[in-house]
């Protein structure tokens, strides 16, 4: 059994990836639980655990449109606030309930998800249409309207049920004993802590098997189909806009599943710029360029290090940014630069050629 | 009755005529060259023949069903399937996925057995692989099997091309020029897939070509194209002799 598994492994290639990625995630994990025993991280660090998780969500669910569909979205901090508000929202007013934190949460996940794959059909519908440059500018538009929607929504509860308005706090009407769920520019205040480091890299990795698998299936073939060669991929009978749409949905839903876990790690949740405007949208898109277009498990560890980067450098003060730009520049030089990837062949076929010399002396 | 039957197609784009009273009957079985100098309107037919584009008037039945007008998806599954002139892969997928693409409305199983690895996602990626293995090995292909499409060199992507095609199982096979860009001996081994293609899997063909070498080889039938209209259709030799061919191909 074992050594049959063994072989598969050996001839599997995408197996054995797979595998890697995983590996690399729990062992990152590990690493993170014993130094947090030993008392070792500063409180700095530990309050970046839950943030590292969600942007290594957002960077493999963008690389899922990006890379593997082959559209470029600059809207996706967008479906990030959907699932954060959905989700916020709903835990917000189950708080009592649903007493079981856990139970609530999970509940919490599917509606974010919900939510933010519902939104990705929605706006992937008309956008979808769009190709290249013009498809990144209306992703950018939806991305800034579902920010600043959510900036000016009041949702208010009392014992006759839901209040809208979309003005101020006051125009809600509530009676004496209703209370303010979601208070305009003010987000949300008060959503249980329900999201840490442990859940936050069960769904990390949730994620890279929901991507990972779907890639490797028949629906994931045709996606890349899509994205090599519409006409052809159209020819053999592949159904253009249903694969488009599965994409795009699929992304903006684990986008939302992020934004449910950066949600429940803050006590006040609002919309701002920072967190959900097209700041973070390119962000996220620098974590997908600098880890390689298509490469998954690339998008983890860019995610990983460039958030890293900024708080581990915080004590050179100004040359921090500076550090952080030339950094970019060198990984992306690595990454992308014809010299460079010649330099790299050169190493791998190097170490390979020494391999099968040491294999062939042992045969003889 | 004939297996792709075309009456009096056209279409126009903008003031230009690009095709122009296009009839044609192919038989079943029936190796069907479609020949004309550059700017004839050859791919224009196949651009119709498949759906890419809307004809302004006439018909086009397959196996006795009205397929006017209907688009790419549901032509290939009503029985066509196409090569492009200028070669068309898939070229970040391997070589067998090209083929199992091809074979991706034949052989099923939902998205959640997918992501979930269901038993449904095993056996059927085990046909799958079985079926585009067979496929390659016909093409010679099989050793190529886990390259990138971009990889392989051109003789064998033009392969590559005509076994997705096949893939989705058609009644009809259009070859835009197959043998473009080859060296005579490539063209030779061509001429013979094409050929071991039509006998092995029961195919009627209906290629564009140049190449009046491989078209006098292997055709069975013409129709020649000048300025979007047919200037003649019949048997290969009779076609070839025809002096109104002659002066269109060579001048006065």
């Amino acid at each position: 059994m074992k050594a049959d598994f063994m072989k598969k492994l050996k001839s599997n290639k995408t197996l054995r990836s797979n595998l890697i990625t995983f590996g690399m995630v729990i062992l990152a994990y590990v690493i993170m639980e014993i130094l947090m025993a030993a008392g070792l991280l500063s409180n700095l660090l530990k309050g970046m655990l839950v943030p590292l998780c969600v942007y290594a969500i957002l960077a493999v669910s963008l690389n899922l449109t990006v890379g593997i569909l082959g559209e470029l979205s600059l809207g996706h901090a967008g479906f990030m606030c959907v699932g954060a508000f959905s989700s916020a929202f709903f835990s917000k007013c189950m708080q009592e309930a649903i007493p079981i934190a856990g139970v609530r949460f999970i509940l919490a996940i599917l509606i974010g998800a919900l939510c933010a794959g519902v939104f990705g059909i929605l706006i992937g519908i008309p956008v979808l249409r769009l190709k290249g440059d013009y498809l990144a500018i209306v992703t950018l538009a939806f991305g800034e309207i579902i920010k600043n929607l959510v900036n000016i929504l009041y949702i208010g509860i009392d014992e006759n049920g839901f209040h809208f308005s979309t003005k101020s706090s006051l125009d809600l009407n509530l009676s004496e004993n209703g209370k303010i769920i979601i208070q305009g520019a003010q987000g949300i205040t008060g959503t249980p802590n329900d999201s840490n480091f442990t859940v936050g890299i069960l769904l990390l990795l949730i994620t890279l098997i929901i991507v990972l698998n779907l890639i490797h299936s028949r629906d994931g073939r045709a996606i890349m189909a899509i994205r090599d060669n519409t006409i052809a991929a159209e020819s053999v009978g592949i159904n253009i806009t249903k694969y488009k749409l599965m994409a795009f949905s699929i992304s903006a839903a684990l986008a939302g599943v992020a934004g449910v876990l950066y949600a429940h790690n803050l006590s006040t949740l609002t919309a701002l710029p920072k967190n959900f405007g097209y700041n973070m949208s390119i962000m996220i898109l620098v974590f997908v360029v600098l880890g390689g277009i298509g490469n998954i498990r690339g998008s983890v560890i860019a995610a990983v290090v460039l958030t890293l980067l900024p708080e581990l450098l915080r004590g050179l003060n100004d040359y921090r940014m500076l550090i952080y730009a030339i950094v970019l520049i060198v990984m992306m030089l690595f990454n992308w630069a014809p010299v460079c990837i010649g330099w790299r062949e050169k190493i791998k076929y190097k170490m390979k050629s020494r391999k099968t010399v040491k294999n062939s002396g042992k045969e003889a | 009755m004939a297996l792709l039957e075309v009456r009096n197609l056209g279409i126009s784009f903008g003031g230009l005529r690009a095709v122009d009273d296009f009839s044609v009957n192919i038989e079943k079985g029936c190796l069907y060259g479609l020949i004309g100098p550059n700017g004839a309107g050859k791919t224009t037919v196949f651009n119709l023949l498949t759906g890419v584009y809307k004809p302004s008037e006439g018909i086009i039945s397959l196996d006795g069903k009205d397929i006017t007008g209907k688009k790419t998806i549901e032509i290939n599954k009503a029985g066509i399937a196409r090569t492009f002139q200028n070669i068309r892969l898939f070229k970040e997928l391997t070589v067998a996925e090209n083929v199992k693409v091809g074979l991706h409305n034949h052989l099923k199983y939902n998205t959640l057995e997918g992501i979930l690895r269901l038993p449904g996602y095993r056996t059927v990626e085990k046909q799958m692989q079985e079926q585009a293995m067979e496929l390659l090995k016909v093409f010679d292909l099989d050793d190529e099997a886990d390259i990138l499409a971009a990889n392989l060199p051109y003789g064998k992507q033009r392969k590559l091309e005509i076994a997705r095609a096949l893939a989705t199982k058609p009644k009809l096979l259009l070859l835009d020029e197959p043998a473009a860009g080859m060296n005579p001996n490539e063209t030779q081994e061509l001429m013979e897939t094409i050929h071991f293609v039509r006998e092995n899997f029961d195919m009627t063909i209906l290629l564009i070509e140049h190449d009046m070498r491989l078209v006098s080889g292997i055709c069975e039938e013409l129709t020649v194209l000048n300025f979007g209209r047919m200037l003649c259709q019949g048997k290969t030799a009779d076609v070839l002799n025809n002096p109104e061919v002659i002066k269109a191909y060579l001048g006065e």
